[in-house]
């Protein structure tokens, strides 16, 4: 291979370009520091010297730009990383969301100097009740992990608004995202786990057998974390109904429904959307995110405040004041605005056309996907369904007979310029791959990508240590997790 | 169609690859009860799709109609020089729109960022390590208290002290957050003519409790003896949380070397190292602690190794901590951190250096207290409490504070931030830092003192009406 993938030279630490002496140049004010200082009291002061990298403004530019060239990126590479919807993130949606007036705007202005950003939320909010099918939205969770949290502690302050305090448990099923059970630790509650059975639906006789007074409620994704639609899932609603219990979306893989299904439809009480997965907002490296609500009539009492209301005139934040019952604040302010301007942004793009468009040809990608891959002769983890937005794909035979494993598919498929699935999730199909293409990748590149994974596989048969020991391509080879554990290093100017 | 690559000839082979002749065929699983077409929705909220063009005329005039007036609030978000080169950067696209940095060798440049943010957070705050940072201050918050009640075993309480001189929306999300955890926050008074905390009512505390939070600079912008309390805090057993300006902490103590053994968790808003105002978010929570807690820290970390070669790299590092690996036994439900936030900051403090933070921290106490001198001569201005303060004060009026605002945002002025419902009657927190120019400082202070004779004048003419 002479192409090359990425930046491969190493680069120093911005401290190791640093000499304290080299003095910062119009970006700082032009102030006497030690003149200001002897205003402030003794006790509070500095001691030490300050220890930060002072290095000249270019220096710093280039840096990070080298650092940037040593990543993968939607913008660089196909992504294909199951469950996390890595698809074009528009440029407009950037600009537009840091235009002065809406940057620049501090959190407690005026509301007649608010105008503007408080109806582009307004409007966002009934999008998104509409493309979900719920009563009401409340915008302000940070990340879906927050939603999730925001969702449960609202389930609990149902119940105990309605003194039925004897609920202590929350179902989960045994392939959901690990922030699932975490969050409803988090909220108080007991984690019952159940199966999933060999067609990728929930076990029905298992759920029947756990459900009961003490049900808080059940936490689901569907399309599930294995890529096909949960099929009994309006009999699923019923019978945490009918118990008492309340319904979780866990609103991941929306994406793959977006405009066909809405959640409010199933019978789910409460969602939480992941807008950096559906609405196209930046992953940034690992957020930040944004996690709405939605809701269901009965649990529209208990939203996290701030919302945002019009009265045909004026726009207003809705606090406490107006919500007594609501959980809460999650967030100083509103939550993620920038972010959230930008899935708004991103939807007045779509429109709701190109919503529907969005699952229509995320799903048309994967259901292609992985009947290539299927025709390659590569084991799908569940032959008989329909592909969602993603699916899975297991190395189990490649692992059994050629020894080289999921990881070492992953690996390899880096060397070729493709961004890994996600491995080892869920983890009850072996040596899996969950593959999640999205809408917005060409044919070509698919059949691009399906080229490079029977390749992998011919090397797999005549070089398995090749796969063992890549990647070769990029700036590092395989890194030693254990040594980074044992051995922590976490900051430059602390070594043990 | 906006970002569907496909044409016509392409979505019919792929069709036939799959052997379907629509992509309507492909959702045949989902119950026929529960289809429905949005896009055939004619009456829906979502309008139909529009141009680039005409979403951004919308936006600009949204824009346009909030504007761009001069700001005096802080109060947790704060307006500071951004360089441009910052965002020219972090919104590359290489950091744009990257993920989470599972893959190592593929995410090298994330990782680095964030080893050199964990660095920098921790050299400010004079802590051993430091996390890939959390959702904001706030919540950041939350996460700390969380994370002292799991570390403080000794004490065997869940107890918290929780200062009232903290931001009140900190103490209502971290209420939020913690609740159904067992865990209460003792309320602590502030002196009322000091507006820092109250030692004495503090030394009256008998009860054991898992940590104290110390506020530096208090909600009010005032410096807390921070030595004498950690020293406190210390010997009755609990832990120290500190909760931080990032930006003040160029000239303030590190909470590492507050009294005889520093603060065991630090936390705050990271927002003033370069993140927009943008309403109040995306911004950017911190957290730091002292090495022998770090396996109890929540979110991701980054740590220095090396790689089957030898050579030095970067990966995620102690995930057995997290929630994708330890489930229900995670120390936090978080999943994402704020990555193109801490990738700003780390940028911004690389911009500035030692140096130039101090400079900024410098003129904002400077620029704080100009304007301070210059309100002591507005009539029926007062100060209720001491002026020790960083680059937030609080004064109080003898008119309604919301009208106050009302009439400065009649001038283009975000005035500051009405504090009476929380402290008291007609109390106005007012921030100023180094954005602010002699003549911005000069036109607030007539403009304050020309709404507040207004406003005097009509109130006098309402209550003689009222009276007769």
């Amino acid at each position: 291979m002479s192409k090359r993938i990425i930046e491969q030279n190493a680069e120093h630490l911005i401290f190791e370009l640093s000499d304290k002496n080299r003095r910062s140049s119009s970006l700082a004010p032009d102030v006497d520091i030690s003149a200001v200082c002897e205003n402030l009291p003794e006790f509070a002061l500095r001691k030490d010297n300050l220890e930060l990298p002072q290095v000249a403004e270019l220096q710093v530019v280039r840096h990070y730009t080298r650092l940037s060239q040593k990543n993968f990126s939607i913008d660089t590479h196909f992504y294909p990383l199951g469950s996390c919807t890595m698809k074009y993130n528009p440029r407009a949606c950037n600009t537009l969301a840091q235009l002065p007036g809406l940057s620049g705007r501090h959190p407690m202005a005026h509301a007649s100097m608010s105008q503007g950003v408080m109806a582009c939320l307004f409007d966002l909010q009934n999008m998104l009740m509409e493309a979900t099918g719920m009563k009401q939205v409340s915008l302000t969770p940070m990340a879906g992990a927050q939603g999730e949290f925001a969702g449960v502690a609202m389930i609990r302050a149902y119940h105990e608004h309605n003194n039925d305090t004897q609920r202590s448990e929350i179902i989960v099923p045994d392939a959901a995202h690990g922030t699932n059970p975490a969050t409803a630790v988090m909220c108080g509650y007991k984690v019952k786990e159940i199966p999933t059975n060999e067609q990728g639906d929930i076990d029905i006789e298992a759920l029947e057998k756990i459900i009961g007074p003490q049900t808080a409620g059940i936490m689901l994704t569907n399309p599930s974390t294995l890529g096909v639609f949960e099929r009994k899932i309006k009999l699923i609603a019923d019978m945490i109904h009918k118990a008492g219990g309340l319904l979780y979306y866990d609103g991941a893989n929306l994406n793959a429904i977006l405009g066909k299904v809405k959640p409010g439809d199933m019978g789910f009480d409460v969602i939480h959307m992941n807008l950096h997965k559906t609405f196209s907002t930046p992953h940034g490296g690992g957020g930040p995110g944004a996690g709405p609500l939605g809701v269901s009539e009965r649990l529209q009492p208990f939203l996290p405040v701030p919302m945002v209301a019009y009265d045909g005139q004026t726009y207003r934040w809705v606090t406490e004041k107006e919500q007594p019952l609501s959980i809460g604040h999650l967030s100083a302010w509103m939550g993620n605005i920038s972010i959230l301007l930008r899935a708004y942004i991103y939807a007045l793009l779509l429109g709701r056309e190109g919503m529907e468009r969005v699952a229509d040809y995320a799903t048309l990608n994967a259901n292609y996907l992985l009947k290539r891959l299927a025709d390659a002769g590569f084991e799908i983890a569940f032959p008989e369904r329909r592909a969602s937005h993603e699916f899975i794909l297991t190395l189990r035979k490649e692992a059994k007979q050629l020894g080289t494993n999921a990881m070492d598919f992953a690996k390899r498929l880096l060397d070729y310029g493709y961004h890994a699935p996600t491995t080892y999730f869920p983890l009850l199909v072996p040596e899996c791959f969950l593959i999640e293409p999205t809408e917005t990748e060409s044919r070509d590149d698919l059949d691009a990508f399906v080229e490079a994974m029977i390749k992998i596989r011919d090397e797999a048969e005549q070089l398995p240590d090749l796969l063992k020991n890549a990647p070769f391509e990029l700036p590092v080879k395989r890194l030693d997790d254990v040594k980074a554990a044992r051995e922590l290093d976490l900051n430059y100017y602390y070594q043990d | 169609m906006p970002y569907i690559p496909h044409t016509p000839d392409e979505v019919t082979e792929m069709l036939g690859t799959i052997g379907v002749d629509s992509i309507d065929e492909l959702f045949d699983e989902i119950p026929q009860e529960l289809h429905t077409h949005l896009a055939d929705d004619s009456t829906s909220a979502i309008p139909a799709g529009q141009s680039e063009m005409a979403v951004q005329r919308l936006l600009t005039e949204r824009a346009m109609l909030d504007g761009t007036p001069v700001c005096f609030a802080g109060g947790g978000a704060y307006e500071h020089h951004i360089p441009a080169a910052v965002w020219e950067i972090a919104t590359r696209g290489e950091f744009y729109s990257a993920y989470t940095p599972y893959q190592a060798e593929a995410s090298q440049g994330t990782l680095q960022v964030v080893y050199e943010f964990q660095s920098m957070i921790a050299s400010l705050t004079g802590m051993d390590v430091s996390n890939a940072s959390l959702y904001d201050g706030a919540s950041g918050l939350a996460e700390a208290v969380l994370m002292s009640v799991r570390a403080n075993r000794k004490a065997k309480s869940k107890r918290i002290l929780m200062p009232r001189n903290v931001s009140p929306v900190y103490r209502q999300v971290v209420e939020t957050i913690v609740k159904n955890q067992g865990i209460t926050l003792e309320l602590i008074d502030f002196e009322s003519t000091k507006g820092t905390i109250d030692l004495d009512q503090l030394k009256r505390q008998s009860e054991p409790f898992a940590a104290l939070i110390i506020p530096q600079p208090n909600y009010f912008g005032h410096l807390e003896n921070v030595h004498q309390l950690t020293d406190w805090a210390h010997e009755q057993g609990g832990l120290v949380i500190a909760q931080v300006n990032p930006i003040a902490l160029a000239l303030l103590e590190a909470p590492g070397n507050w009294g005889k053994n520093g603060a065991d968790i630090t936390v705050g808003e990271g927002q003033p190292l370069g993140i927009p105002l943008s309403s109040g978010g995306a911004y950017i929570g911190f957290i730091a602690c002292k090495q022998k807690l770090v396996r109890q820290l929540p979110g991701r970390i980054v740590g220095r190794t090396i790689d089957l070669d030898g050579k030095a790299g970067f990966t995620l590092t102690l995930q057995a901590r997290e929630q994708h690996i330890r489930r229900s036994k995670a120390t936090s439900n978080i999943c994402t951190n704020q990555g193109l936030m801490a990738t700003a900051a780390t940028l911004y403090l690389s911009f500035l250096g030692a140096d130039g933070l101090q400079k900024v921290a410098a003129a904002c106490v400077a620029n704080t207290q100009t304007l301070i001198s210059k309100l002591e001569s507005v009539p029926s201005v007062e100060f209720p409490f001491v002026k020790n303060v960083f680059h937030e004060f609080v004064i109080s009026l003898d008119v309604n504070i919301d009208k106050v605002l009302e009439a400065l945002a009649e001038e283009d002025i975000v005035g500051g931030i009405n504090i009476s419902p929380d402290f008291g009657e007609n109390l106005l927190l007012i921030c100023v830092t180094e954005t602010k120019t002699e003549d911005e400082l000069d036109f607030f202070t007539e403009t304050l003192a020309r709404a507040l004779s207004r406003l005097r004048s009509s109130e006098e003419t309402n209550n003689g009406e009222i009276q007769s």
